[in-house]
């Protein structure tokens, strides 16, 4: 399948000391990390880490102010324009919000990227949507407009459109988020049949820890722009780094800081208002 | 010095504004040619404009030409000069009303509805995911919609226009007593094919450009939220309108300055 390497080995994506700051606010300072061909790697962290931001590096949307991101052997930040598209190709995305156009039925969103980059006899391309469809239990669902989906229903759509050109990796943000227990163990269960079915690498951004737990084969912690810990999900449950136990036994405050940086609260009051 | 920090700011924020406008105008042009591969994203967007416009347009451009034909024959008929009507309302629509309100009409209905269509898409993440598709949100959903509405609008003028003066013949022939063949051949003799004509359709191309222009860069560049959509969508509106006001001015007195 695409999964198969163009460049001999089983490395996907790597960062190479990445940093980027949003203004002259840093977001990542500095971060290292390599996933793996064919596995789960789940990226943890808190809220408002830079989860996201570095789903939008592999995806070129952004760029690093230093460091390289090498995805299947090329430096994404040095791509020109249709070769960055060339290679979003072969990627799905999964957006937090889902992401789905708003226009046009759920059929026709699976069908979107199919008409789009491949021309398809209508029935080849009917029998492609469907079966994606089936894979995430929707196929009945395909009349409806995304405003008459629930959220877990949404977001299984945005996976099927996410898999059907048969990417050799797929970017989950946030695929746990406000979803109650059942859909959340569908789509745990189908996070893994994609992986293994497809033999797509995946890459889950998250903070639910139960969730990451169970389908990552590999974990990053990442806190304050940097990754402080990483391994198996075995590895990481017998940590005793203290950052590492704050953030998987969720304790509110610890050394990953519970407050936006800011002044010193005393002279914030002090200063009367005068910002 | 703050005070100088304030409009020095206002000033670089104004044209850095003008510049991502013209960068993104660039790249409107160059994902244009999506558009010969697949006219039908075009005609999809020429309906969708057109229907929207396309009623406010006639029913508009009906109610001027009446009134124009009723003013018109007020002032005109102390001088006797009431056989020039048809002539009097035929040039105001095609010279100006007709491309200049239409071109308003437009912006603020279709423009609106542009600028709110986008910056929603922007504001769902709808854009971004068409970019993970790796398909380009300017080729596939701005170029369309910008081509459509310079299109249209060039089309929606030139009907204002005929409605109008079918309005003005109405009031004028029908309801004043205007001699119909007076009317018509004032109308034929003094309107000209190249001076106003002509010009009528160059002033609604360039209107449709800017109009459509701002409408399609608002909604892009709008700030992804509830509220930056709704700004954004204002924004086109005054922008547009103050716009076409100003260019209607500076190509009246290119076209007819000199006579
Ligand atoms: N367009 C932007 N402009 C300025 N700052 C931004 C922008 N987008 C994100 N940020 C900042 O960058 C930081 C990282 O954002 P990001 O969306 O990557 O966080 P995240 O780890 O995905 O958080 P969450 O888990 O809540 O989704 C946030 O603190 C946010 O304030
Ligand atoms: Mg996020």
């Amino acid at each position: 399948m695409a999964a198969k390497n163009s460049s001999g080995n089983d490395v996907l994506v790597e960062f190479r000391d990445v940093h980027f700051a949003y203004g002259d606010r840093p977001i990542l300072k500095g971060v290292n990390l390599t996933i793996p061909r064919g596995k789960v790697t789940a990226i943890l962290g808190p809220s408002g880490t830079g989860k996201t931001t570095l789903l939008n590096f592999i995806g070129g949307r952004l760029r690093p102010d230093h460091g390289d991101i090498i995805v299947d052997g090329l430096s994404v930040p040095r791509l020109r324009l249709k070769q960055l598209y060339a290679l979003r190709r072969r990627m799905g995305m999964l957006f937090q919000s889902g992401a789905l156009l708003t226009d046009i039925n759920v059929f026709e969103n699976i069908a979107f990227p199919v008409r789009e980059h491949c021309r398809l006899p209508e029935p080849v391309l009917r029998n492609l949507v469907l079966l994606k469809l089936e894979m995430v239990g929707l196929r009945g669902a395909r009349r409806l407009m995304p405003s008459e989906l629930s959220g877990g229903m949404a977001r299984r759509v945005a996976l099927a459109r996410a898999i059907v050109l048969d990417p050799m990796l797929v970017m989950y943000d946030e695929p746990f988020a406000g979803l109650d227990p059942i859909s959340m163990a569908v789509i745990v269960k189908l996070i893994g049949e994609v992986n293994d079915a497809l033999s797509i690498s995946s890459v889950v951004v998250t903070h639910d820890v139960a969730e990451a737990y169970a389908i990552a084969h590999y974990m990053y912690l990442i806190a304050d722009g940097q990754i402080i810990a990483q391994g198996t999900p075995e590895e990481l449950q017998a940590s005793q780094q203290v950052q590492v136990r704050q953030f998987m036994d969720g304790l509110p405050d610890g050394p990953v800081p519970y407050h936006y940086p800011a002044v010193a609260y005393e002279d914030d009051l002090l200063r009367g208002g005068l910002d | 010095m703050k005070l100088f920090a304030l409009i020095g700011g206002g000033v670089i924020a104004h044209i850095s504004r003008l510049g991502r406008a013209s960068v993104f105008l660039y790249r409107v042009f160059l994902g244009g040619w999506q558009i010969f591969t697949r006219p039908s994203l075009l005609v999809h967007q020429i309906y969708a404009v057109g229907v929207l416009t396309l009623t406010i347009i006639l029913v508009a451009g009906l109610f001027v030409g009446m009134v124009l034909s009723f003013q018109g024959y007020n002032t005109l008929v102390d001088f006797g000069a009431e056989s020039s009507l048809g002539l009097m309302v035929a040039l105001s629509l095609t010279r100006e009303l007709g491309p200049v309100l239409a071109a308003l009409l437009f912006a603020g209905r279709a423009g609106s509805a542009l600028t709110a269509e986008i910056g929603l898409m922007k504001a769902t993440q709808q854009l971004a995911g068409m970019e993970m598709m790796a398909v380009n949100p300017i080729e596939r959903v701005v170029a369309p919609r910008f081509f459509a509405g310079f299109f249209s609008l060039t089309l929606l003028a030139t009907l204002f226009t005929a409605v109008g003066v079918a309005g003005g013949h109405f009031i004028g022939v029908t309801v004043l007593g205007v001699d119909a063949g007076v009317f018509w051949s004032s109308m034929q003799e003094g309107v000209d094919f190249h001076d106003d004509i002509v010009s009528g359709i160059v002033k609604s191309i360039v209107f449709g450009f800017v109009v459509t222009w701002i409408a399609v860069f608002e909604g892009y560049d709008a700030v992804p939220t509830a509220e930056g959509v709704s700004r954004a969508t204002t924004r086109t509106v005054v922008n547009a309108s103050l716009a076409v006001l100003a260019l209607d001015f500076i190509l009246t007195s290119l076209m007819f300055g000199d006579v």
